[in-house]
């Protein structure tokens, strides 16, 4: 049902006004076909509203008042003709210049008179004797009888009635019965820009229309559409919600939608199973992998969770008694549960559940992340060995070294920070690569051996005089330090 | 220390008729229901309601009890109860439940639920639907506009990001558009309105309504532009860590609507105190705005100013000491509280800033807004999610990764992404949709075709067509460029030369000469040519949605007015004590006074939290 170009052309040409300038809607070629129509409608509204208004409809003529999402623009100068000058000129908008004063209408009096201002007094009235000023009601107007208001509301246009509802007065929604008298309230609900107006519409649209033309319409309605799923997921309405993204077709986020009801359930099995469920929702190939992740690993920390709080309980295990669990590790994350692992089960062989290079496989922790981990693991238990012999790799011909896939200064950071002493610290250091990096490190963590060592083959006698203020008088460095000063075979440079 | 200020510097509007007014109406509303009350207070609520009345003005209007809406069966006796809320569905159904209870009871009680700042259609629909409207009577307290200091206004609702840009919701764009009628017609009128982004256009319009719909009584102006942005116009600044005193104090503090509280660690004792943060507290007045380095230097020289005064004591006779006490020392002591807890606050920061590496994690931020060694950056990133670090650090980084490099490269940000899953929780998933549908964390479009279909369309055909063009990509995933406004507004001095931090040359000082917030800048051009022009190809960048308009009638326009040269800067979706400081540094140099009107005042935690809490 797209409009040809030409028929857009013959559109702005014979709605006689420049084509917008910026675009401020969620414009598709689609919404063309809509706004004519909605022109069309409006034509006869128009004329009507005539006699009612005379400021308002000077606005209208020039403009295709319809094709609110669509955003017309007119330059103040062209489109204004308003009879008093604004104080400030409209720029761009959707909505038709609007500058009528409502001080004509005593509309909101009449019914205060007619339905008695009883403020206060009688309290079970209170419906009626609302507040002064800002009657807002809107859809208990259904409920009076026609003869109430028939006389004095006439035929109001969608425009006023939204002007009227942002100004919180009485209007009458249930006057608005076909379609496009719906979509057009609607859109002029938009194109006023008020929120509250626009989900007050919709409310009053979902209540009267079937899913099937609400969400059809809405498709279109980009702004409309997102208030309505706010509106849906603050009052939770789930169900609904899930349907409207099914049938806008999208699918990866009603499956999400849908996964998200997870964290509304607090037993592990149950979420387990739930989990389960959701593994064959239609996520992106992505997030299917982290779902299956998430089921996995739920899983796995059930069957770890009832072995280890057997184990602890029968107090027979040396690692939970020296190290009491401080909390279940159900629900932890994935990187929480190697370190627990790493903490805990360390040296278990690869076929076990908690084994930690079981999860590295099944999780496909890099090589970085499992290093991290069990680094920080076996430092906080001061398990130097194991410190140690994650770092050693042999090479071909048998000979060990030092590797990491960490930088050596963070490795010293993370030591340094599960306490680790000076011994341990120092070998560290020592691997740092840049001189000038190892030289200060080693003299925040007072590894004073390498710091001298360093100044020793640097040649520099000057700086190594200079540390000697650093180290206590009388010390095994002091004497190291005096003994390379009087050494004759160096070569100093200073 | 004190910058030089231009001595003609003109004076601020008075705003504590704001305040007087909605103290007014809130007696008013108290008054519409006589007799003894017990009130229940959104817990949100408490402390703008604190700067506005205290409890002995609620209890001359017969207020018993005071109660915090904590969505739990009420334990009241009172026979009216009287509800101060935001307007929010889930308070409202809340009270709805309370209501049904009492009637099951049979016990009958009048309630009274007084929104604030307005009613939401959607709220009434729910008492509707619960079968008791009518029972209640509903009101509205039209409070929206908090005057923190003399040159800070919140509306002090922070879901107006979330909302608006997260959810697309335009319930509070109306509110806002009031929030500026309310100072235009008390402080104005506005000779010129400058704006850039999609909100401040409707808040313009719906401001613009306003005031055709009203009169404006005539007076002098006291306010004289008014320029209003989105928050999306400019991500980066609130994102990166702020180091300038106000701003590092609410990024380890957290500023709570103007008042800070000081824990022991700061107060050196056992106890916590609470310090209101504003121009009336002379010490803070002169750090706020200074760049952390700067702040010790101070203080020490104040300390010993202090030191020398009360040494005045000392060879007086008991005629000057009783006119040093009943003069001076009152003066003093509240100097001497003053200047103790700042420097409390002051060892604490640097022992929290020393503590998270807080150097390296500066220089990866320079290095992303440089856009320099972006691998070191990404490594790094990655150590500080592997080694699970505040998760809303490694969020902050991601994001100003992406916005700085317009979206990761695929690879990039599935892996992580993944990463930051496995330290920080699966459930993260949702925090990870919400980030892409702000563009804060996008992944690159393959090959970045858009940009160059873009640009080579732009040349085929008209300006038009292209705009409408981009918009519709942007409606995906807005695109930052910052780069190319980077170089196009020089926000990023060049790294070689020194930058003295006591003497700041230009509003980058509050990034330590890193950054001049583009925010900021981009307020300072416009002010500069008086219109956009010249600046079309920073505003294309920018998505468009910029305009200007000039009021034709009541302004009084000459350059003398004084008026002229106060600023009216309205920030839609929050701002930053950095970037109010960066404005009173400009002003300082150009003679302006800018006043921020702000939807809250926001950093980079709680930006980035209103994404978590959405989904849970």
């Amino acid at each position: 049902m797209m409009k040809s170009k030409a028929d857009e052309e013959d559109f702005w040409n014979s709605s006689k006004c420049k084509p917008f300038t910026f675009d401020d809607e969620d414009d598709e070629f689609s919404k063309l076909k809509e706004s004519k129509q909605t022109v069309k409608n409006i034509r006869p509204l128009v004329d009507e509203d005539e006699d009612e208004d005379d400021v308002e409809k000077i606005s209208w003529s020039g403009e295709p008042v319809g094709s609110i999402s669509w955003s017309v623009r007119e330059t103040a100068a062209s489109s204004q003709r308003t009879e008093r000058e604004p104080a400030f000129p409209k720029i761009n908008t959707d909505t038709p210049a609007i500058s009528r004063s409502l001080s004509g209408y005593s509309l909101s009096a009449l019914f205060k008179g007619g339905t008695g201002k009883t403020k206060g007094a009688n309290f079970q009235s209170f419906t009626d004797s609302q507040s002064d000023s800002s009657v807002r009601l809107y859809a208990p107007e259904l409920r009076k009888p026609k003869s109430e208001y028939k006389d004095i509301v006439s035929d109001w246009s969608p425009e006023h009635t939204v002007q009227r509802m942002q100004q919180g007065k009485v209007v009458h929604l249930e006057k608005f019965r076909s379609l496009q008298d719906k979509l057009l309230l609607l859109d002029f609900a938009v194109s006023a820009h008020d929120g509250n107006v626009i989900t007050a519409v919709l409310i009053y649209l979902k209540r009267t229309l079937s899913k099937e033309v609400l969400f059809r319409e809405l498709e279109s309605r980009q702004t409309a559409l997102r208030h309505f799923i706010h509106y849906l997921t603050e009052t939770r309405d789930q169900r609904l919600l899930l349907e409207l993204l099914r049938a806008l077709g999208r699918i990866e986020d009603v499956a999400l939608l849908q996964y998200k009801e997870h964290l509304s359930i607090a037993d592990e099995n149950k979420r387990r199973d739930f989990l389960k469920s959701c593994l064959s929702l239609p996520f992106s190939p992505e997030d299917s992998a982290h779902v299956q992740d998430h089921y996995t690993l739920l899983e796995r920390q059930i069957i770890i969770e009832a072995t280890d709080r057997h184990a602890e309980r029968g107090g027979k295990v040396e690692i939970f008694q020296k190290f009491p669990r401080r909390a279940s590790i159900l629900n932890m994350p994935l990187i929480t549960t190697l370190y627990y692992c790493c903490f805990y089960h360390y040296h278990e062989s690869e076929g076990t559940y908690s084994s930690p290079l079981n999860i590295r496989q099944t999780f496909r922790i890099s090589d970085k992340q499992y290093f991290v981990t069990a680094l920080a693991a076996r430092a906080k238990l001061k398990a130097w060995s194991d410190v140690d012999a994650l770092f050693t790799s042999r090479n071909w011909l048998g000979f060990t070294r030092k590797k990491s896939p960490l930088s050596f200064q963070r490795v010293v950071d993370i030591l340094h920070r599960n306490s680790a002493p000076t011994q341990v610290l120092q070998e560290y250091v020592g691997l740092v690569d840049d001189s000038d990096l190892r030289i200060s490190l080693a003299q925040k963590h007072k590894c004073h051996d390498i710091v001298i060592n360093t100044y020793r083959d640097l040649k520099d006698r000057q700086l190594l005089l200079g540390y000697l203020s650093k180290v206590e008088r009388g010390s095994a460095e002091a004497g190291k330090i005096n003994q390379l000063l009087s050494n004759q075979q160096i070569r100093w440079r200073n | 220390m004190a910058h030089s200020a231009r001595r003609d510097s003109p004076e601020l509007p008075d705003f504590s008729m704001l305040k007087r007014l909605v103290k007014d109406q809130l007696i008013y509303l108290l008054e519409q229901l006589p007799g003894k009350k017990d009130l229940f207070i959104e817990a949100d609520l408490m402390s703008p309601l604190d700067r506005i009345a205290n409890v002995s003005i609620l209890k001359q209007h017969e207020v018993d009890k005071l109660y915090k809406v904590e969505y739990k069966p009420v334990m009241s006796t009172s026979e009216q109860l009287c509800f101060l809320i935001r307007p929010r569905i889930q308070t409202v159904k809340w009270i709805c439940d309370v209501v049904n209870a009492d009637k099951t009871a049979g016990k009958c009680r009048r309630y009274k639920l007084i929104f604030t700042p307005q009613k939401f259609y959607a709220c009434e629909a729910v008492l509707e639907e619960e079968g008791i409207f009518g029972d209640v009577s509903t009101d509205e307290w039209t409070f929206n506009l908090l005057p923190l200091d003399e040159d800070i206004l919140s509306l002090e609702l922070p879901e107006f990001f979330q909302d608006y840009f997260l959810a697309g919701d335009q319930r509070w764009v109306r509110t806002a558009g009031t929030a500026l009628h309310l100072l235009h017609s008390l402080y104005g009128p506005f000779s010129k309105v400058y704006g850039i982004g999609r909100c401040s256009k409707m808040v313009y319009e719906l401001w613009r309504e306003q005031v055709e719909e009203g009169e404006q009584k005539a007076h002098q102006a006291e306010i004289g532009k008014v320029f209003l942005i989105d928050r999306d116009v400019d991500f980066v600044t609130p994102l990166c860590s702020q180091v300038v005193y106000e701003g590092l104090v609410d990024d380890i503090f957290r500023i709570k609507c103007g008042c800070v509280e000081f824990g022991p660690d700061v107060t050196s004792s056992d106890k916590s105190v609470k310090v209101m943060l504003n121009s009336q507290d002379k010490v803070f007045n002169e750090i706020r705005n200074e760049h952390f380095s700067n702040v010790f230097g101070f203080l020490s020289q104040k300390a010993r100013n202090l030191q020398t005064a009360y040494d005045k004591r000392r060879g007086m006779d008991i005629k000057q000491i009783k006119a040093f006490v009943s003069e001076e020392l009152k003066g003093l002591k509240q100097e001497h509280r003053q200047l103790s807890l700042h420097i409390g606050a002051s060892e604490s920061i640097m022992k929290k800033k020393t503590k998270q590496d807080f150097q390296e994690l500066l220089k990866t931020e320079h290095s992303l807004l440089e856009g320099f060694e972006i691998r070191e950056c990404i490594s790094f990133i990655e150590e500080h999610m592997n080694r699970q670090v505040s998760m809303i650090e490694s969020l902050r980084l991601l994001c100003l990764l992406s916005i700085t490099e317009n979206g990761l490269l695929p690879k990039d940000y599935r892996s992580l992404k993944a990463q930051y899953l496995q330290s920080y929780g699966v459930d993260h998933l949702f925090t990870f949709v919400s980030l892409r549908q702000l563009g804060l964390l996008v992944e690159q479009q393959p090959g970045d075709t858009l940009t160059v279909m873009e640009s080579k369309v732009g040349k085929l055909v008209n300006d038009k067509t292209a705009g409408k063009l981009t918009d519709a990509f942007s409606s995906l995933a807005k695109k930052s460029n910052f780069r190319a406004l980077s170089r196009k507004l020089s926000l990023v001095p060049k790294s070689d030369e020194e930058y003295d931090l006591r003497v700041p040359r230009d509003m980058a000082y509050i990034f330590s000469g890193a950054y001049i917030p583009l925010s900021c800048k981009l307020i300072e051009q416009v002010l500069e040519r008086d219109s956009w022009t010249g600046l079309e190809e920073v505003t294309r960048l920018l998505n468009g949605h910029e305009f200007a308009a000039a009021g034709s009638s009541g302004a009084d326009l000459s350059e003398k007015n004084d008026a002229q040269r106060i600023i009216l800067v309205m920030f839609l979706g929050g701002c930053t004590f950095s970037e109010i400081s960066a404005l009173r540094f400009l002003g300082r140099e150009r003679g302006y006074r800018f006043i921020v009107v702000t939807t809250a005042i926001t950093n980079s935690s709680r930006l980035l939290e209103a994404l978590l809490d959405n989904h849970v």
